[in-house]
């Protein structure tokens, strides 16, 4: 065993080991205990991380692509837990590690009163593994045990004050969704190795190209690329996991979970999981155009229309909620353009300022009690300073301000569309370009609600109002950093850099469609992009609407009641979020009650328990009923029946 | 046809009418007594048939087992048992059509199987008398002890568990003879039964 | 001369006689018992009709082991019997129906 192998192992296992000592043990153990296990565990695997990375990234260890052992076999399959250390892998477990690492420390501050401390943090540590496992595998299978693992303890964690009503729903609701999500995903599965005999990452990715000309017959009389068939299928497991339209449904209510959650799963985390995923199966996705456009539609209309939804939520975490649908839905984008590295890079760069905008949002509820409604706040800034700016850069972050990391990514990834040829690059370029309008207009309009404006909270509150504790801020100015920062460091070397950059060798993209390739000719260094972009469209969009909503919230607070009421249709309609919420409940959600009674009434009530079950009961009974006759006890009646036997025997014998 | 054949045909069918009469008021009789003395007649008349075959051992057997055990037996239950013979054979009438089609479409199923179409003929009528000097006691005694050995002593183990399962049967427990208990009588010990008692009378 | 079917129609008529017996007879099991004896008598004149005629003394055998199973089925029937009538005061067959369904 090699040194980056036990690297690796350590990874992987310290978070399990901290979660299964906290969670085994979690009477036994205290809080202080618990929280000391998992965030020491958490830590280890995050120095190893870095190290790892350094190792594979910068010192130029070359990609190292193992079988640790075999999990299980059928026949000449065999299936193998492995790891495949490269860029990509190496970069993801430092940022998983990272967030995670922070949102443990913040924990220790947010959950402080809460009775199911320890627990809490057996079931973040336990995700810190899952999503470990997923980023570092190296065959579909190990990466669907991860897919599901977090899908699990995301479901744990939304439902984790289990006592309220609307956490159960959403976390129920979230676990469904990401069924029909992963039930695609599985069956992309299916399809490669039905394929290609193998699930190994490698194996695979060799055959992608003969895969491409093959076809396959999903419906009667048509013929499928066998590829684009397994990528879109893939890609709707994505799209559960990434929450993106129509499979968005459920992020919105995982906000019934705890702040820290939101900021780790459903921002940094696992809903990033599914735009790692494509892009891991970028040497796939590349040969099937059907499959990117298919991408890139989706992405682009939830960048979009998901981010106008949160112009109308009033919920601050929510505000946020919909905003991570919004940017997700440009990773997607990015994705279906080939510029994966773009994706990437905004994944890392959202990571960061959307954990610290959930956090500081965490922050914010904290100091309110609990309290997550905006028009119930206001002029916070005077009583916390610190997640005053930390939300301030965060909100720049998001709304891609030039030079804050935000706008690197975003800007790359509009560049990336505006460039790209593939059918829907025009529709897709103009969702994104309003959308920056759009994300720049509710953060801000959540920062001058929550930071600005009168003060609306009463007064019990307003006496209680105060900086949080250090462990909650710290996170928040550690994400701060690279969410102003990191775009400046990272972009040169992880989109423009002519040797492939920091993903390297990980990303397969087709020449003609390397739009990033054709961008790097007019790239000239960080801050010259920055002051080229003051002139584009993009920026002065992402200005304009922080304008507007300096207009309407501070200059004049009683116009978006005025629009409110004159475009009370619109408005209803987004109030409805397009009405997906009421289709599925109407159409799924009963819809399969009502089949489900039909099945219990006529299938098990009237058949299986009537028929089937009490019917072979009152047959046996009706049998007997009429046998038992036959049983009269008389000894004369048994012995006439033996006569008849004889006389029929003899007769018999005779004939 | 001469004086001998006669005699034989005679005799065979006065006892055959016997065996017949009695067998029939064996099963109408309305007392059981008599039912049992008339099964009684029909055994012996059975041991004249099976004499006039040749089968002297066996035809005794059949009286010294069947009249003098197994029918005393009967006769001994049928009048331990104190049974109201008034209340008997109530329903004898209403089941006699009925035992009688039975019967007689039994009989006349065995009959048209004995009859000449199905058994030879020839071997039928294949007979002659056994020498003068013949016993049939030996004779079986000769096979029952070398060929049947087996058989027979497994006869004796049956009659063994049948004398052994009648008496279990029937046998209520000692409770109310008076039969000795040794292990009670082994177990007395002098103090029980015997007491000192001092006398005014001995001073020493 | 009598001729074996003579013999044979005899104890098919003495069977039948024991077979109507148990038939017609609802009141008393002794004699249930007695129409058994009949039977077994039916039967073993069939094998003595037939050893006498084959020439074959292993007929004779046969009644020999039949004659010790009946006095058998005797001994046991009638202990059976006793106990019947201790447990139950009767011996009535219209009235021994317990094994009814």
């Amino acid at each position: 065993m090699n040194q980056l192998q036990t690297i690796i192992y350590a990874i992987v296992l310290f978070p399990l080991l901290g979660s299964t000592i906290v969670g085994l043990w979690n009477k036994k153990i205290s809080c202080r205990g618990a929280h000391w296990v998992t965030t020491i565990g958490v830590a280890i695997s995050f120095v190893l991380s870095l190290y790892l990375c350094y190792q594979i990234v910068f010192a130029g260890v070359p990609t190292y692509n193992f079988n640790a052992y075999i999990w299980g076999g059928s026949g000449s399959y065999q299936f193998n837990i492995g790891f495949l250390l490269d860029n990509l892998s190496t970069t993801m477990l430092v940022v998983v590690n990272f967030v995670s690492l922070l949102v443990h420390i913040y924990s220790i501050g947010y959950m402080r009163e809460d009775d199911g401390y320890q627990r809490f943090f057996s079931y973040i540590s336990l995700f810190t593994f899952a999503m470990l496992m997923l980023v570092s595998a190296n065959n579909f299978l190990q990466l669907y045990f991860g897919w599901e693992g977090v899908g699990l303890v995301s479901y744990l964690l939304i439902g984790f004050w289990f006592k309220k009503e609307t956490a159960n729903f959403g976390s129920l609701k979230a676990f469904i969704v990401n069924r029909v999500g992963d039930f695609g995903f599985i069956l992309g599965i299916a399809a490669v190795f039905n394929y290609v005999g193998n699930v190994d990452y490698v194996s695979v990715f060799n055959i992608a190209p003969s895969l491409a000309t093959q076809t396959m017959t999903v419906f009667p009389h048509t013929h499928w690329s066998v590829l684009t068939v397994i990528c879109i299928l893939l890609f709707i497991g994505a799209m559960g996991k990434s929450a993106q339209m129509p499979l968005h449904v459920w992020l919105p209510e995982s906000m019934e979970g705890p702040t820290p959650i939101s900021a780790l799963i459903h921002a940094a985390t696992m809903v990033t999981a599914g735009v790692y995923m494509v892009a891991r199966m970028s040497p796939l996705y590349e040969f099937s155009e059907v499959a990117l456009s298919v991408v890139l539609i989706v992405g682009a209309t939830g960048a979009l229309f998901t981010g106008i939804l949160a112009i109308v939520q009033n919920d601050i975490k929510r505000v946020v909620a919909y905003s991570t649908l919004s940017q997700l839905g440009y990773m997607v984008a990015a994705l279906g353009v080939s510029a994966y590295a773009a994706g990437i890079f905004h994944l890392f760069t959202h990571a960061f300022f959307k954990a610290l905008l959930f956090l500081a949002a965490g922050s914010v509820i904290i100091a309110m009690h609990h309290e997550q409604d905006m028009r119930k706040m206001g002029n916070l800034r005077k009583y916390m300073p610190v997640t005053y700016v930390c939300f301030l850069i965060g909100a720049l972050a998001l709304a891609a301000i030039p030079p804050f990391a935000g706008f690197y990514s975003k800007d790359a990834i509009i560049e990336a569309i505006h460039h790209a040829l593939i059918p829907g690059a025009s529709y897709a370029y103009y969702c994104v370009l309003l959308g920056t309008f759009v994300t720049a207009f509710y953060i801000f309009r959540a920062f001058f609600l929550v930071f600005h404006t009168e003060e609306r909270m009463d007064e019990h509150t307003r006496a209680g109002l105060r900086e949080s504790t250090w462990v909650v801020w710290l996170p928040l100015v550690l994400l701060a950093i690279p969410s102003a920062i990191a775009g400046i460091f990272l972009v040169g070397t992880i989109l423009y850099s002519p040797t492939g950059g920091l993903l390297g060798t990980s990303i397969f993209i087709l020449p003609q469609n390397n739009v990033l390739a054709s961008l790097a000719i007019d790239y000239h260094g960080p801050l010259l992009l920055a002051l080229d972009s003051v002139f584009s469209l993009p920026c002065w969009l992402a200005v304009g609407g922080i304008f507007v909503a300096w207009l309407l919230y501070i200059k004049f607070p009683r116009a978006p009641a005025y629009f409110v009421e004159k475009f009370s249709l619109i408005y209803k309609v987004l109030l409805a979020k397009y009405g997906f919420d009421d289709f599925n409940q109407v159409v799924f959600a009963r819809g399969s009650l009502k089949l489900a009674k039909v099945f219990f009434e006529v299938g098990d009530v009237k058949i299986l328990d009537h028929d089937l079950v009490d019917g072979s009961g009152r047959f046996i009974a009706w049998c007997s009923a009429n046998l038992r006759k036959l049983q009269s006890g008389y000894l004369y009646h048994y012995a006439f029946a033996m006569i008849i036997g004889v006389l029929v025997l003899l007769a018999w014998l005779l004939w | 046809m001469n004086l001998a054949q006669i005699f034989t045909d005679l005799v065979f069918f006065s006892f055959a009418a016997i065996l017949v009469g009695s067998a029939l008021m064996t099963i109408i009789s309305r007392n059981p007594v008599r039912s049992a003395l008339f099964l009684v007649l029909a055994f012996f008349a059975a041991t004249g048939l099976w004499i006039l075959l040749e089968v002297e051992f066996l035809g005794l057997i059949l009286i010294l087992v069947y009249v003098g055990a197994v029918m005393t037996l009967f006769l001994f239950v049928v009048m331990t048992l104190n049974i109201d013979v008034e209340e008997q054979r109530s329903s004898f009438v209403r089941y006699l059509p009925f035992a009688i089609v039975i019967v007689a479409m039994l009989v006349i199923l065995m009959v048209y199987v004995i009859s000449p179409g199905h058994l030879n003929p020839s071997e039928l009528t294949t007979t002659g008398g056994q020498p003068v000097n013949y016993s049939n006691t030996t004779e079986l005694g000769m096979v029952l002890y070398t060929d049947y050995a087996y058989p027979f002593e497994l006869a004796g183990i049956l009659l063994l568990v049948a004398i052994i399962a009648a008496i279990s049967l029937t046998f209520h427990g000692k409770g109310n003879n008076k039969t000795q208990n040794p292990d009670q009588q082994i177990l007395i010990r002098r103090e029980d039964r015997i007491r000192m008692v001092k006398m005014q009378g001995d001073k020493k | 001369m009598i001729s074996l079917s003579a013999y044979l129609i005899l104890s098919a008529i003495v069977f039948g006689l024991g077979l109507a017996g148990i038939v017609i007879n609802r009141k008393n099991v002794i004699i249930l018992l007695m129409c058994v004896e009949l039977l077994l008598l039916a039967v073993n004149t069939n094998f003595v009709a037939f050893s006498h005629y084959f020439h074959d003394i292993a007929g004779q055998v046969f009644v020999f082991f039949i004659l010790t199973v009946a006095a058998a089925e005797a001994a046991i029937g009638l202990a059976i019997l006793i106990v019947l009538f201790r447990g139950r005061k009767t011996i009535d067959v219209d009235k021994l129906n317990t094994l009814k369904g």
